[in-house]
Formats: structure tokens, sequence, C-alpha cells
């Protein structure tokens, strides 16, 4: 009953564990239930992956509804991808939320903070296992607007007009995707994504599907912050509170990659974005340019939290270079990089909330002399910044070799020379932290600087320890993510 | 002459097209918060008449069963677009609440003037 029934729990589990939180009192209450809800997440998402690679594509009708008249979830193995992901970091790092929280936020927002992130969770769970394009749609504006409330909690007064811009330029994003939505619906009679897919075939070309296409690909690459559509990020990410902007950047723009392959894939096809649109060189232009601009923009950030989140566009433009490769070893790499980015830059944020939690600070000048002081966290940071160079035994590694490789298939040894030479501008902006943080005398509050509390640290150190496990055994990451792009590939609708 | 009946036929893309466009213009164009909020859901209406005018058809009736009517015209749009009526009060209502929080904190909810106020920090 419980098993056949998984998909659904997937998404009503968060969803029923935010009203509940939304209910109580105390914020301790709240965050055992969060942590609960938070356990059980993964638990289900491996048990689909399971099943998914030993029986195919799962398909559920929500409320025995058949599609493609009903809403259906339909769990392939790069959604279930994709779920894993996002419950693992979300169970990762709630443990770590709840000191950091309970310094961030005031005490009586704390039962919000845990609806709402639960509300955030359902909503890109939702993105992720949905067959149907409006529910997705829905489901996007669920994580969105909890995304919003979420930033605007932030310390900082900054963090609400980050929040408002975000919210101006997200509610453009969805309205595109809705529009798109619209003209396919408008064409197909249907919203089930795979009956969409067989009904296109020979329509594809007409004018009203291009711009549909033409409406989905800026509404989702707005949500995934595709250079140069990513000014909402930086800010964002800088103001909101240091756990949520771990989150976010290790899932939120993955999710919407997510739904650029899925629509681009399976729903058009690869023969039609491919073969007659320009998309190729649109998509290698953008996604050059975020990896070079964001890069540098990064190396004269003052602020670390806004130095990671401009590393975070560059680090999306190599997730978007592979879907412009769009080969088996490209695809790969970008799929792969969407699991290694998470983990690599959710290590990186715990690590400095946690200095923010013990110090305060969040200048990188500020910094002095905290790798004595917090040698640990430090430690974490360091690795994390390694595997965002690339450097072997990392996850970064695996994502660029992959990248590289699927570059040279093309015949394009321009672009793999250009990955590789990005890839030294992010050796000066994280060079630059480590030679202050390693290499000068500590002064003002990091002089009292610890490693923060087993509950803060173990998260942190487990995702770097993940950093450097997945970038040594790759059969389970590269795997997977290969075997998705055989089959985004192949065009199974 | 074909051009212009063309033209007219379509006259609810049109007013579409307008809504939409000076939505999204508004929004460009104005640095006041809260009238930017306005042309973000004008924006959003012109959406929920994209959907809607498809799914009439000339002459057919709301779709309950009758053997006296034929043509029915499609129901799923105005299901869809009441969903999305919902997601857009939400939307301009956590806009607005931060524009309240923002004027808290700011004094002011013109851009230029809280970005003014920002480059001083």
């Amino acid at each position: 009953m419980i098993a056949a029934n998984l998909p659904a729990l997937q998404v009503v589990v968060p969803l029923l564990g935010a009203v509940i939180c939304a209910f109580l009192r105390r914020g301790a209450v709240a965050w055992a239930i969060t942590l609960v809800v938070c356990l059980v997440m993964p638990a289900i998402a491996s048990t689909l992956l399971a099943q998914v690679l030993t029986s195919g594509p799962i398909s559920y009708a929500l409320g025995g509804w058949r599609p493609p008249i009903g809403i259906e979830y339909r769990v392939d193995v790069l959604s279930a991808f994709i779920l894993l992901l996002v419950s693992v970091i979300a169970a990762i790092m709630l443990p770590y939320a709840k000191r950091s929280i309970e310094q961030e936020i005031p005490a009586d927002k704390h039962t919000w903070y845990y609806a709402i992130f639960l509300l955030c969770l359902c909503g890109l769970l939702g993105m992720a296992i949905s067959g149907d394009a409006f529910n997705i749609f829905v489901f996007m504006e669920v994580s969105s607007l909890a995304t919003y409330a979420l930033i605007s909690m932030g310390k900082d007064r900054r963090a609400l007009l980050a929040a408002y811009q975000y919210l101006v330029m997200g509610t453009i994003g969805a309205t595109f995707y809705v529009i798109g939505v619209g003209f396919l619906y408008s064409m197909t009679g249907t919203l089930n994504l795979a009956d969409m897919a067989s009904r296109l075939a020979g329509i594809e070309n007409s004018r009203p599907v291009l711009a549909a296409l033409a409406f989905l690909t800026v509404g989702i690459s707005l949500k995934l912050a595709l250079f140069p559509l990513h000014v909402w990020l930086p800010n964002a990410y800088a103001f909101a509170p240091s756990v949520a902007t771990a989150f976010l950047a290790a899932t939120a723009t993955k999710v919407a990659v997510y739904l650029l392959l899925r629509y681009f894939f399976t729903v058009f096809g690869a023969s039609v974005i491919f073969a007659h649109l320009p998309t190729t060189e649109v998509f290698l232009l953008l996604s050059v340019a975020a990896m070079f601009g964001a890069s540098i923009v990064a190396v004269f950030q003052e602020n670390v939290k806004r130095m990671l989140a401009y590393s975070s566009v560059a680090q999306i433009g190599y997730i978007t270079l592979g879907i412009a490769i769009a080969n088996q070893a490209g695809l790969t790499g970008g799929i792969v990089h969407l699991f290694n980015h998470a983990l690599m830059k959710g290590a990186l944020f715990l690590a400095i909330g946690a200095v923010v939690y013990q110090t305060g600070v969040v200048k990188i000048s500020d910094m002095a002399g905290l790798g004595k002081r917090m040698p640990l966290m430090m430690g974490a940071f360091l690795v994390g910044g390694l595997s965002l160079i690339g450097v072997p035994g990392t996850v970064g590694f695996i994502s660029k070799w992959y990248l590289v490789y699927g570059a040279l298939e093309q015949d394009w040894w321009w672009l793999a020379i250009l990955i590789v030479a990005s890839s030294l501008i992010s050796v000066v902006y994280i060079g630059r932290v480590v030679e202050v943080v390693w290499f000068r005398q500590a002064s003002g509050p990091v002089k009292r600087a610890t490693d923060p509390p087993a509950s803060m640290l173990l998260p942190t150190l487990l995702l770097a320890a993940m950093t450097v496990y997945f970038g040594i055994d790759t059969s389970a990451t590269a795997g997977v993510a290969g075997l998705a792009a055989d089959w985004l590939l192949a065009g199974i609708r | 002459m074909a051009v212009i009946h063309e033209i007219i036929a379509h006259y609810n893309h049109w007013i579409i097209i307008f809504l939409m466009v000076s939505g999204l213009y508004i929004v460009v164009a104005r640095g006041n918060m809260i009238k930017k909020l306005v042309g973000l859901g004008l924006f959003q209406t012109s959406v929920y008449l994209l959907y809607l005018s498809p799914g009439k058809i000339l002459g057919g009736t709301p779709p309950i069963l009758s053997p006296d009517y034929s043509v029915y015209s499609n129901p799923l749009p105005h299901v869809l677009i009441l969903t999305a009526i919902v997601v857009g009060i939400a939307t301009i209502a956590v806009g607005l609440a931060l524009v309240v929080r923002i004027h808290e904190a700011f004094g002011t909810i013109e851009e230029d003037e809280i970005f003014a106020e920002d480059e001083d920090e």
C-alpha cells in the first residue's frame, strides 16, 4: 500500500509537515518534525531510484485519474536522481539549521521558518516528480514563494530588497513559463508532458510551438539563473539566512536545470532543439560568458557570500554548457555537475555560515587568521574550494573531465581550453580567501572563534567528505548521470 | 482587406499582447515598488486571457451534457486559470508584505531613494 504510493508521499509528507509546523509555537518542536520529514524524504527517494533502475520509469496516477486526463507523477532515472539530490541535501543540512536559525532569526519566527522551508522542499520535489506541465507551474510557484519568504528572513535589511527583486524577476520567469505552456496546450490540447511530446510530432516547427519553446526557455532560464538572467541571485544568496542560502544554492537552481532538460529532450526532442534552431550557439555563448564573466566578478567581491554566489552563476554555466555540448559525455558532465556542485557549494556555504555563527564576519578581509581558529570548518571550505577549481580527487574534477571529453568529442578543442582557463579564475578567488584565512594573523572577533558545535560541524564535514568520496568513486554519481544522459539522448518519450 | 479581416479576427490576441506588454513596461519603467507590483499583476492577468480565450468555442455551451446541445466550450482552461489566479493573489500578497517591511526598514518605497541610501552604508 505504502510502496505503491511512494511518489505521492514524496510530495505530500513535506506539505503536511509544513502545515503542522505552521500551527506550532515552539521552534524546537517544529525543528523535530522537520527533521523527521527530512529523514523520510531520502528514504523514499532512494527507494524510488532503486525501483526505476531495476524496473524502469514509474507512472503514478494522482487520485486514481489515469493520465493523460489526470495528473501524472512520473519518476524516471533523471527525476529520481534530482529527488535524491534535493532530499539528501535537505536531510544533511537540517541538523545544522537549528543553531544557525536560533542565532539569525527571532525566536517567534522559528516555526514559520521551518514551515516555509518544508513548503520550499515540497515545491522543489513536486517540480521534479510531476509529469504535468501546469502542475509543475504550481509547484514552481510554491517553491518560489517560499524562497522569497526565506530570503526576506535574513538579518540585514537588504535581505528584504533582495527578496523583492527576486519576487519580481521570479514571477516574470514563472509567468513566461505559463505563457509557454499555454501555447503548447492550445496546440496539443494536453498538459501531460509525455502525451504532449507525442502530439507535437509533425507540428514541431510551427510558429506557436517555437514561440512556446522560446517562452519556456527564457522563463526557466530566469529560474536557473542563466547568465545574463542571474541578477537576482547574488543579493538573494548574500543576505538570506546562512542555512537557507546553503540549501537554495545546492538545490533550487538544480531543479530548474532539470526542467530545462526535461522540456528540451523529452518534450520537444533533441532533433527539434539542436537540428534547426541555434540552441547550441546561444547556450554555448551564454555558458562561456557565465563561466568567465561571473568568475571575474567573483574575484572582486568583498562579501564572501556574494563571492560564492557569483561563483554559483559561473558553475551553472558549466551545467548549461553540458546541455549545449549535447553528446553523451557532455550531457553526463552537465548532469553529474548538478550533483557535484550541490555537494561543494553546500559545504562552502555551510562553512561560511559557521563563520557567521561564531564571529558575525562576512567580509573576506575580516576573516584573517580563521584557519588556525576554526581548522575543521576552514578545512571543509578548502576542500570545497579545491573542488570548485577542479583539482583531481574532488568531484569538480569529474564534472570538468566529462565536459572536456564531450567538447573534444565534438572537435571543439577551443572549448576544452576555455573550460580549463575559466577554472584558473576560480583559483584566484578561492586563493584569495585561502591566503587571508590561513596566512594572516587573527584580529578582532576572529581571535576568540573556535570550531562550532557538532550539530553544525558534522553536516559540513559530511558534505566535504562526500566531495572527496564521489571524486574518487564515481560509479554511483557519474553512472546514474550517464544513464540519464543516454535516456535523454535516446529521446524516449 | 483580407489582412484587416485577419487582424480584427484575432482581436483577443491584440488585447492580450497590449496588456502583457504594458504590464511588463510598468515593471521595468516604474521605480515605485507598489506600481511595479501593479504592473506585475497586469502582466499575470493578461496570461489568464491567453488561456481563457481559446477555450471558448463560438456557439458552444457550458459543458453540461444535454441532448439539446452538441458543441461545448472547453472547461479546462477555466480550472487552470482558477489555480493561476490563486497563485497570482499569493504572489501579490507576498510582494505587498515585502513592500510593507521595506517601508518599515528604509522609510521609502522608491527604488532610487533606497539605492541611494544603500550606497551610504
